[in-house]
């Protein structure tokens, strides 16, 4: 990463997990979950407290449709490592990596339904123009999106702004396919906590 | 209003979590003063040297390059106060388009809670 602290500021105790990780998981500790373990009362513990609740907290969306908002907020921002992770994490969930392919690929003529691709095309929107209307946001309850589903995917979109952008500034290195698919793995087991 | 719309135990968890995160970064202790946290946050204000990073930040964060902190580390920025200042327009850009969304919901649906 960027910033040396990043790649070598952490304690004892992260240096000993980091290594645990490593060793089970077969694969080097992504940058995403090291930069939660510097300095965590910053950023990362509370970052972490916020992303899961939106992530993984109840929801009428689906951890996979959740997991596909990540991805396609990502695709936004061109932040090639979440777009890796989050293509593998919602691939995953859904079992079916090429409607996920899809979606990142041609939104318009995926095969998802119509309040799903309703909710990415606003949350698109409000990623790469900064503002939504209340027109915009009328289409999205009109087809079928409820209010609440409309805030839990809005907190989905300002975790993955604020990540994006860490990935970029910082300088996450990218994975393997397969270091993104055990990843994915993970997130789907334990989450962001 | 469907069932899943009525006031929901954990409805703010969401919310309550994101300010939080916000207040946090803002008004805790760092390295940076809270003043620089605070225009860093709202990416305005931001002298010279650390102008292009924090904006690139912002706006377009695909663009940052090792240069962009090459040049806020010459002008006397520590590590631990990057880490925090980077961290602040990430966080202030992303409440922005938090508060956008929801503000434009609320709009789309006053009628709704008027009736």
């Amino acid at each position: 990463m960027r910033l040396d602290i990043l790649n070598r500021g952490y304690g004892p105790g992260a240096k000993v997990l980091f290594a645990l990780i490593r060793m089970f998981s077969g694969h080097p500790v992504p940058d995403a979950a090291k930069l939660v373990f510097y300095r965590p009362d910053f950023y990362g513990a509370r970052a972490k407290r916020f992303t899961h609740e939106a992530m993984r907290g109840p929801s009428a969306w689906s951890v996979a449709d959740r997991e596909l908002m990540a991805a396609f907020v990502s695709k936004v921002n061109e932040c090639a490592f979440c777009v890796g992770a989050h293509t593998a994490t919602a691939g995953q969930a859904y079992q079916d990596g090429p409607k996920v392919e899809a979606v990142l690929a041609d939104l318009e003529s995926a095969p998802v339904e119509d309040g799903l691709r309703a909710t990415l095309r606003m949350l698109g929107r409000l990623t790469r123009e900064g503002k939504v209307s209340a027109e915009d946001m009328r289409e999205v309850l009109s087809a079928g999106v409820s209010r609440q589903q409309v805030e839990d995917a809005l907190a989905v979109c300002a975790a993955f702004n604020t990540t994006d952008r860490l990935a970029d500034a910082f300088g996450f290195e990218l994975l393997s396919p397969e270091g993104f698919e055990a990843g994915a793995k993970y997130l789907l087991k334990r989450g962001y906590r | 209003m469907p069932d899943e719309d009525k006031k929901r135990p954990d409805e703010d968890k969401k919310r309550a979590a994101h300010r939080a995160l916000v207040d946090r970064v803002l008004n805790g202790e760092g390295r940076a003063s809270p003043e620089q946290r605070a225009r860093a946050f709202s990416n305005a204000d931001i002298p010279p040297p650390l102008h292009a990073l924090i904006d690139k930040v912002a706006t377009r964060p695909a663009e940052v390059t090792d240069a962009d902190f090459a040049a806020a580390k010459a002008s006397g920025f520590s590590e631990d106060q990057l880490f925090e200042l980077v961290i602040s327009v990430a966080v202030g850009q992303s409440a922005r388009l938090y508060e956008a969304g929801l503000a434009a919901l609320a709009e789309a649906t006053v009628n709704e809670e008027a009736g």
